[in-house]
């Protein structure tokens, strides 16, 4: 293995990773604020990218528009599922929840399936984020840089709204202690929905940087995406930004350079990053940037 | 033992009575309509429905068509074949499209006896060791073969590199029989990387046959995953010639894989230039009519699944299923859709292959082998 294609493999391994974290972001913004465990974030991924790929293809609206009102048509569907599927059962124990997220996940994988069907679509790509540049022996698509900044960038949004502004406070403060929380006067349901909406939003960008990177829509193809993001997420910290991120760039790289350096493991890809989780598991116990919950 | 004889007591005497009241002949088809390979079950379900327009009727009675969804799973397979049987009380089945699926399936059809013909399931095991269940295509130690004398032969090629899905028992088949047949050849394969169903990243697995430098690539993977390869292959400079198998020929291909897909061969079971057979003219005809759709081999072999089932009906002169199973068995030179079809006493069909190509975004037909 020479100095180029070990750093082309880097390069794939950073994009696959960006794509992870950006999931994982989201992932970890639910469960921070309501200890919930989202599964249904995965297919949100999932309804972006129907939404987008029929923005453009059906209804002809330019890629921008599409893409951004994909992005809000799925931050409202998370506000919609929380209202109409958590909310009801916040009080009930959280087990409760996280089967009511394994409920929403059928639920709309099955409605793609039913509504849509279950063939393949193309995901139409902007010629902006098509080509590559050559760095020396080393391709770097653009779409790679792309994703890249775009995970950056979201990522130190989120940092800011979470550390900065009121409404993160509030959030912040919700996750310590729901009660007292209350007592102040704070609006819980308002805190909740923006986070639904926040992280919902970040599934949708992820879901069409995802869909231009592998173009093939299909109802089920938010649930790997989905499971190596909580992967992901746990990784890092579950309830950890910055570690969500973290978490997911370590996934994406292992994953890639497993293969890279061992062509005869490629079959047991996810074996390894899920191994290399319970390795940090063991060591790690609230991930890599986790902190002790306060019981 | 008592509770098999009961079993098949109880179905003939529930034929039986409702032979008496003409009521319709129940047929399964165990298809996967809906996950990763949809496009396979959907065209197959064109293909029976077309084919059922024209023999709509075995022994004076109408045949009734029960869909089973298989969710492209092996575990959904194995259940939706004991609902067709059980509760359905089908009296023989068509399905399913792929190896795996059908190898899960089968099982409890054999032990049911109820007969069960695959369209397009090529892996050898599907089959072996088995009396109840046929298939009306070739198997993949013919498929490989083909692929690797295409290979040197006609492409001429002398190394080849491989990517298959560790996963599915067709691509690990297609991929064993095309490396002994290639090596054999005094070809050389220089590389081999595998993923699993549903991976959508295959940078790092390209990266490796970049650096091998084969002078083809050998993918005999089904369709979405073939599209994505190609598509990362050519974005990262890997030109060389893919070739692929039958799993290759769903129109989500093209769609998917766009330019990255032209110049992939593949291996298949028919292609519309070659039909021959009255059947097959007139199969073509209501097809173009009522569907209007290019016709690919997942249809036509689903629909000649669905005609020798009926022939089968028809000269056993009853529905018992031990009896269908006989016909089946014994049919020879069925004028069918696709070409002569001849079922061997092993449960294979006898066929010809043939090699298409994807050229300005449409499936055209290359030549003819026979294995």
């Amino acid at each position: 293995m020479d100095y180029s294609f070990a750093l082309q493999q880097l390069v794939y391994g950073l994009t696959v990773g960006c794509l992870y974290g950006l999931l994982a972001i989201g992932y970890t913004m639910v469960y921070g604020v309501l200890r919930l465990i989202n599964f249904a974030h995965g297919d949100l991924l999932m309804v972006s990218a129907y939404a987008g790929f029929f923005g453009i293809v059906i209804f002809q609206i330019p890629w921008p528009v599409s893409f951004a009102g994909a992005i809000i048509l799925t931050a409202l569907l998370g506000i919609l599922i929380d209202r109409g599927a958590y909310k009801p059962i916040r009080k009930s124990p959280r087990i409760n929840a996280l089967i009511t997220a394994i409920g929403v996940s059928f639920l709309l994988e099955n409605l793609g399936l039913v509504i849509i069907g279950g063939r393949p679509k193309s995901f139409p790509m902007p010629d902006v984020f098509a080509g590559s540049i050559l760095l020396g022996a080393v391709n770097i698509p653009a779409l790679s840089i792309w994703i890249l900044v775009i995970t950056l960038v979201l990522l130190a949004v989120c940092l800011v709204v979470v550390r900065k502004t009121r409404i993160g406070m509030a959030m912040r403060a919700l996750s310590r202690d729901m009660e007292t929380v209350m007592l102040m006067g704070v609006d819980k349901d308002r805190v909740i929905s923006f986070t639904f909406a926040l992280g919902s939003a970040l599934a949708a960008a992820g879901g069409i940087m995802w869909c231009m990177k592998y173009p093939a829509v299909e109802p089920f193809m938010g649930v790997i995406p989905g499971l190596k993001a909580f992967v992901a997420a746990v990784l890092g910290g579950i309830g950890n930004v910055t570690g969500a991120a973290l978490g997911g760039l370590i996934l994406g790289l292992a994953e890639v350079l497993i293969v890279a350096i061992e062509p005869d493991w490629s079959g047991y890809r996810d074996a390894v990053a899920f191994f290399l989780m319970i390795i940090i598991l063991l060591t790690r116990p609230t991930g890599i940037m986790g902190e002790q919950l306060p019981d | 033992m008592h509770r098999v004889f009961l079993m098949i007591t109880a179905l003939c005497l529930g034929t039986l009575s409702c032979a008496m009241a003409a009521e319709p002949i129940n047929v399964g088809a165990l298809l996967p309509m809906t996950g990763s390979v949809a496009a396979f079950g959907q065209m197959a379900w064109e293909g029976i429905n077309t084919a059922k327009k024209i023999e709509p009727e075995a022994l004076g009675r109408p045949i009734e068509i029960k869909l089973a969804d298989t969710k492209s799973e092996k575990v959904d397979s194995a259940n939706a074949v004991s609902r067709l049987i059980e509760k359905e009380k089908v009296v023989a089945i068509i399905g399913e499209m792929i190896s795996g699926n059908t190898i899960a399936a089968s099982d409890h059809a054999e032990r049911s006896k109820i007969p069960m013909i695959s369209p397009t399931a090529t892996n050898p095991l599907v089959n072996q060791g088995k009396k109840y269940v046929f298939r009306v295509c070739f198997i993949d130690p013919e498929q490989g073969q083909v692929a690797a004398r295409l290979a040197l032969d006609q492409l001429h090629a002398k190394t080849a590199a491989i990517i298959y899905d560790i996963s599915q028992d067709y691509c690990v088949g297609l991929k064993t029989f095309f490396q002994r047949e290639f090596t054999k050849g005094g070809g050389k394969i220089l590389a081999e990387t595998m993923y699993k169903m549903g991976d959508r990243d295959f940078t790092a697995q390209l990266s490796r046959l970049k650096a091998a430098k084969p002078d083809i690539i050998y993918a005999p993977i089904y369709y979405t995953e073939l599209a994505l390869i190609a598509k990362q292959a050519r974005e990262m400079g890997l030109d060389v010639t893919i070739l692929a198998g039958d799993g290759a020929q769903a129109p989500e291909l093209v769609q998917l894989g766009g330019k990255a897909v032209e110049g992939l061969y593949f291996t298949a079971h028919f292609h519309e230039d070659t039909i021959n057979t009255p059947m097959g003219k007139k199969f073509y005809e209501l097809f173009k009519k009522e569907i209007g759709k290019e016709l690919d081999s997942y249809t036509a072999q689903s629909a000649d699944a669905y005609f020798i089932l009926v022939d089968a009906i028809k000269r056993a002169g009853s529905t018992d299923p031990v009896k269908i199973r006989e016909a089946i068995s014994s049919t020879k030179d069925f004028e069918g859709l696709t070409g002569k079809i001849t079922i061997k006493p092993d449960g294979n069909a006898i066929k010809a292959m043939v090699v298409n190509k994807v050229q300005d975004g449409k499936f055209v037909y290359v030549t003819t082998i026979v294995p």
